[in-house]
């Protein structure tokens, strides 16, 4: 014990019914430091930090916090020691305005009478120490994702905690954002913060972590120096073996042009988009967060109110008034945000897997269970999704496997054009690397792929070409020779 | 085959093992208690508790699926009432035939169904609002064309569908089992059935997958209104007569029944095998409470604290596995 430690938890083990979630672990954070906390989705990361939290407690193990033993039982007890935790999924009230919910619970003033001035001026003040430009009467509801984010750090701040812990928070940020959130960071670190960062995203580490401690299968296998190690080390550390091939790919002569759309427009935010989709191509579209790439997406997926524009399937005109019609068509689109557009939560990995697909075995008042069975089976394989059963609840699988049986179940409706809207986002690297390969292996048997993507090194190593928006409008089209970083962003910026 | 049926029975025990072991400890009770102990397993308590219980079976049919869409519908009450004063209404005072009036009744449930249904898929209106709305509009409509006065009506038909035997089964109970296997295979047997799921489950990812979220909440509702329509029938024809204040308070009983049932108030989740049980639960204790000679206002504290105690049963089960 040489070194003092801000924060030390010592042979934490915790377990569910029939699962062994972590064993054994063991998490040094120093105080002014950003420690990463790397591992595959499934590997204990948000268990440890539910244990931390106070959600969760723990079956073996010691939390020693300033070199104290201390005992965190409930949230109101991590909080007391000076534990925060920013989650994932964002935890703000929309109706209710930026300094009601920093101080939600812990309201100036008396219990009857609350002290709404003042409650807004601290909170503004809290707002402007970290340079974020929000007004704290504003409705959260009224705030980009961004900057509610924002607000959940500023609150989280707010109760003097020593430790912040950071759930992905960069999952659903633009670039510029990043930089503002890396910032406020620094700035946290400096007056002697330690943060745990959470996040899947490896060039983040080195930009803002100084040591990154590595999880597999509930067990920690390893704490490095962020400078002192490299990406490829590190993956390897998280999956247990070499990944020879990120991104796999193989560039093949594209065959005839399967999708032509003309000026497609919703009326919003999609507002003159023209590209082809070549049979046997993968086609990635750049842009920043609100370019419209999803929504013209939607649009021709019959989603859109008023969709005006032209799309030609295998050269004809086709009118598609909903998903329904797409899918006549051989259109299939995997949504961007999984958890409000594609699970059914409570529902079982088969009824996930089958919903699309329902006319295969269910005919005349007669479902054919078997059959049932062996479309979900065939798609948990091919994808090689990791679950315990058909019938496990899809809410409890990770990320990565929840994606996996997602795109399996728009799979299923053998399309021959596949969209693809951010097909890796909340999803670890193994996973990432399964998903890479099988779109090249879909491809390779003559499927179409459109990718949207916020990250770029996807972008250009999966993409035969590469479409750029900006405000709703293709700003360019750069073959996959051209398409790199700065190209791309000159393209999305312009 | 036969082991997917072995394993669907075991399934059917292992989900619902709570209320199951519920409603033998009742039964159980009943035989033991003095007061019950000779008059309940008898057949004509049994076929009584049947009869009187058919017409919550209709509406606890419609109220699953309605609260698996993650919706409610609180009219159903009365629409019994108006459906059963249509019925009499339409052969006492327009000499209509019988089987016309039943049919009548029976579409006025339907047409409620199809208000509820068509202002809940058009506007953003919460279908509680909706349906509470459409609560009193039933109910005032009831009231107005009977002049708040029972519409009675002796004839034997009309008497049959109510009071009437099948062979040695109460006519309600027979079609309270054809209801039950209808909705069964509508829910389960049916894209319709996986849509509802879906839609209760998750409404924008319904929307996704191409289901046709307006249509399949249309169908739910209108459905109901039918069965709600059905059940006004038979309590106007065990009453010989067709009261304007019948099914008073009857969507809370519907609405308990699939709730202890296990089904989910917020959506996605539920099963009718489950409110099968429900029913028979709230069914055994109305009968059971009478047969002891609870004092009626008592009643009803009792039948609060053990949807309560049901409900929190199923809670802590759920709560254990994690789910």
């Amino acid at each position: 014990m040489s070194e003092k430690y801000l924060l030390e938890m010592k042979g934490i083990s915790k377990s569910f019914p029939g699962v062994k979630a972590l064993q054994n672990v063991n998490l040094q954070l120093k105080a002014g430091e950003v420690h990463a906390l790397l591992g595959e989705n499934g590997a204990g990361k948000s268990t440890l930090i539910k244990v931390l939290g106070g959600i969760y407690h723990a079956e073996e193990g010691e939390i020693f916090i300033d070199g104290q033993k201390t005992e965190i039982n409930d949230v109101v007890a991590a909080r007391h020691a000076g534990v925060s935790i920013v989650h994932q999924e964002l935890v703000l009230v929309p109706y209710m305005t930026v300094a009601e919910n920093i101080f939600l619970g812990r309201e100036p003033g008396t219990k009857m009478n609350v002290d709404r001035v003042k409650m807004s001026r601290d909170a503004q003040e809290l707002l402007d120490a970290y340079e974020m430009n929000i007004n704290a009467d504003t409705l959260v509801e009224k705030l980009t994702i961004a900057q509610q984010q924002m607000v959940e750090i500023v609150k989280a701040i707010s109760f003097n905690s020593k430790i912040l812990v950071m759930d992905e928070p960069t999952s659903s940020i633009s670039d510029k954002e990043v930089g503002f959130l890396f910032e406020t960071m620094r700035t946290l670190t400096k007056k002697g913060v330690g943060i745990i960062y959470i996040s899947h995203k490896m060039s983040e580490l080195e930009e803002i972590c100084d040591r990154v401690t590595v999880m597999r299968d509930g067990q920690t296998v390893g704490t490095r120096v962020v400078k002192e190690t490299n990406k490829d080390a590190l993956i390897a550390l998280m999956v247990g073996r070499e990944l020879t091939n990120y991104y796999t790919r193989d560039f093949l002569e594209p065959g005839e042009v399967i999708l032509k759309c003309d000026h497609i427009s919703d009326g919003k935010m999609a507002k003159d988009a023209s590209f082809e989709l070549h049979k046997g191509e993968i086609i990635g579209f750049a842009g920043l967060v609100g370019a419209g790439r999803s929504e013209t997406m939607k649009a021709i997926f019959g989603l859109a109110d008023h969709m005006t524009g032209d799309v030609y399937v295998k050269g004809k005109k086709v009118n598609i008034k909903s998903p329904v019609d797409a899918l006549k068509y051989g259109i299939a689109l995997v949504p961007e945000s999984r958890k409000e557009e594609g699970l059914y939560k409570v529902q079982s990995v088969r009824f996930n897997s089958t919903i699309e697909v329902l006319g295969q075995f269910i005919k005349n008042l007669h479902v054919d269970g078997k059959k049932e069975e062996e479309i979900t089976q065939k798609y948990i394989d091919m994808m090689a999704t990791k679950t315990p059963s058909q019938e496990q609840v899809i809410g409890n699988l990770s990320g990565g496997n929840q994606q996996k049986v997602m795109i399996g179940r728009w799979l299923a409706t053998h399309p021959e054009i596949l969209i693809l809207d951010e097909p890796t986002r909340g999803v670890d690297v193994g996973a990432k690397a399964e998903i890479y390969s099988i779109m090249n292996d879909l491809v390779k048997e003559g499927m179409s792929i459109i990718m949207i993507s916020s990250e770029l090194p996807e972008i250009i190593n999966m993409s035969d070409r590469v479409y750029v928006m900006n405000e709703g409008r293709v700003t360019g089209c750069l073959n996959h020779e051209e398409a790199e970083q700065e190209a791309i962003m000159q393209l999305a910026a312009k | 085959m036969a082991s997917r049926v072995k394993n669907g029975i075991v399934k059917y025990f292992k989900d619902n093992i709570g209320i199951i072991i519920a409603l033998i400890a009742m039964c159980v009770f009943m035989l033991i208690y003095p007061k019950t102990r000779t008059t309940f397993m008898t057949p004509k308590n049994l076929f009584n508790i049947l009869r009187q219980n058919a017409s919550n079976m209709f509406l606890a049919t419609g109220m699953t699926m309605v609260i698996i869409l993650g919706g409610i519908e609180l009219s159903v009450g009365s629409v019994i009432a108006l459906s059963g004063c249509v019925a009499a209404g339409s052969v006492v005072y327009f000499h209509l035939p019988i089987v016309v009036g039943f049919i009548l009744a029976i579409l006025v449930g339907a047409l409620v169904g199809v208000f509820n249904g068509f202002v809940i898929c058009k506007t953003d209106i919460p279908p509680f609002i909706v349906t509470l709305a459409s609560m009193n509009i039933a109910k005032g409509i009831a009231l107005v064309i009977t002049g708040g006065a029972p519409i009675r009506c002796m004839e034997p038909l009309f008497k049959w569908p109510g009071a009437g035997y099948i062979g040695p089964f109460p006519v309600p109970a027979v079609l309270m089992i054809i209801i039950f296997i209808i909705a069964v295979f509508m829910v389960n047997r049916t894209q319709l059935g996986r849509h509802i799921y879906a839609v209760g489950g998750n409404a924008q990812a319904a929307k996704f997958s191409g289901i046709n979220v307006e249509k399949v909440k249309f169908i739910v509702y209108t459905y109901t209104g039918i069965m709600a329509g059905i059940a006004g029938v038979i309590i106007a024809s065990r009453l010989y007569s067709g009261q304007p204040t019948a099914g008073d308070g009857a969507e809370m009983d519907a609405i308990a029944a699939v709730v202890v049932g296990g089904t989910s108030m917020s959506g996605g989740s539920g099963t009718l095998g489950g409110t099968l049980i429900g029913v028979l639960i709230i069914g055994i204790l109305n009968n059971g409470l009478n047969l002891m000679g609870v004092d009626s206002n008592w009643q009803y504290i009792v039948k609060g604290l053990v949807i309560l105690l049901a409900v929190y049963v199923d809670w802590v089960r759920n709560k254990k596995a994690g789910r």
